[in-house]
């Protein structure tokens, strides 16, 4: 990991190399090393700590969400290429032979499979909306929630910081417009404010989702105008094109009018989030202080460790 | 050009907006058009006056209101005549 060269395919030979990633023969799917989780571990604990004060309920999700769900969110109006919908096998006998006939062929068998009733979770916060609206109004403070949730989204990559499958850590605040810009503006300060104590070179930018298609660079256009979506950016694998790590995002009330989240007085919540890009946080470590993590410097060690 | 439009949104299942009390330079997003709604809306136009939106266009601006919509799209099927 030289310091100055800065490619993908450069920074994933090294860490094969290193025993920090392990191959599976799929571009965005790794194992990880106990060094590469315990780095993990730690980042998690600073950030539940950072947001100890704010007393959150804290949930953690599996990989797999209602794929019911998944629709009613609007996922597939924005992100259809991202999406991942679980299928298995359900037919009998005569259909189990000919699923391994296809198979011996060396042929297509997957069209034997259904799809199941669910969905892979492309980011943590999506199950949490129609549970959190199935308990009826929201109280007048709002409601915060610290998750954690495996998240799939279909981009293979050569790149180690686009993985297919990786982890991610929320805070999700639900309640007025203001009580959720107050509390992205209180994040946008204590997240940037967390990378620099890892002595991590970092910026904060306006930015937009990846929306499919024309009308998604309309969409993306829509988001930068109304300034919703701000990433805090670390160079990783480019300096030019530096890695999204933290994302600050404000969904107005789209949640809210999707899954009728209101408070006693029928006024419609708006949300916002705050999401830690786990796996691309323990990269950007591992690309700035060095392949062994017992030798980092004792400032960022003494950050993580403390914890 | 703009009861044309006016009429052509206002059947659209997709946009839920009362188009036919909406003044010309009204805002549509103050009505209550949403980003999703606002996409519906660019297909729609494209498909029917046969014109495609550059990129540079596709902003909140174009669309925010009947007035905006016909003069880009005047502007576009100009250029295609």
């Amino acid at each position: 990991m030289d310091a100055k060269t800065f490619d993908s395919k450069s920074l994933l030979d090294s860490l094969f190399e290193n025993g920090i990633l392990f191959e599976s023969g799929i571009d965005g799917l790794y194992g990880r090393s106990g060094a590469f989780e315990e780095v993990i571990e730690r980042f998690e604990r600073l950030v539940t700590r950072l947001g100890a004060p704010d007393k959150a309920t804290r949930i953690h999700f599996p990989p797999g969400m209602s794929r019911a769900t998944l629709e009613k969110s609007g996922y597939m109006k924005s992100f259809p290429q991202l999406a991942g919908c679980v299928h298995s096998f359900m037919g009998g006998e005569r259909e189990h032979a000919q699923l391994l006939g296809m198979m011996a062929d060396g042929g297509g068998w997957t069209e034997l499979q259904k799809a199941t009733d669910v969905a892979l979770t492309p980011a943590a916060c999506y199950p949490l909306y129609p549970t959190i609206a199935a308990r009826g109004p929201v109280p007048a403070q709002g409601l915060l929630f610290e998750l954690s949730s495996y998240c799939f989204r279909h981009e293979p990559s050569k790149d180690p910081a686009r993985m297919q499958l990786f982890r991610m850590r929320e805070f999700v605040k639900i309640g007025t417009a203001e009580q959720v810009r107050s509390f992205r503006e209180s994040w946008l300060k204590r997240g940037k404010a967390m990378i620099e104590q890892l002595d991590l070179p970092c910026e904060v930018d306006l930015a937009n989702d990846p929306f499919f298609g024309r009308g998604g660079k309309m969409m993306a256009n829509n988001q930068r105008d109304q300034g919703l979506k701000f990433e805090l950016l670390i160079p990783v694998t480019s300096i030019e094109k530096p890695t999204a790590c933290l994302s600050f995002n404000y969904h107005q009330d789209h949640f809210g009018r999707t899954w009728g989240l209101k408070f006693a007085d029928g006024e419609l919540c708006h949300s916002a989030c705050v999401g830690f890009g786990l796996e691309r946080v323990a990269l950007a470590l591992f690309r700035h202080h060095g392949p062994d993590a017992d030798a980092w410097p004792a400032a960022v060690r003494d950050v993580l460790w403390s914890v | 050009m703009i009861d044309q439009i006016r009429s052509l949104l206002e059947q659209h299942p997709m946009i839920p907006l009362n188009f036919g009390v909406l003044a010309d330079d009204a805002n549509l997003y103050d009505a209550g058009l949403t980003s999703f709604a606002s996409v519906q809306m660019m297909l729609a136009l494209e498909e029917e006056f046969d014109i495609e939106f550059p990129e540079a266009m596709l902003t909140r601006r174009t669309f925010s209101s009947l007035a905006n919509i016909a003069d880009a799209v005047s502007q576009l099927t100009r250029k295609a005549a």
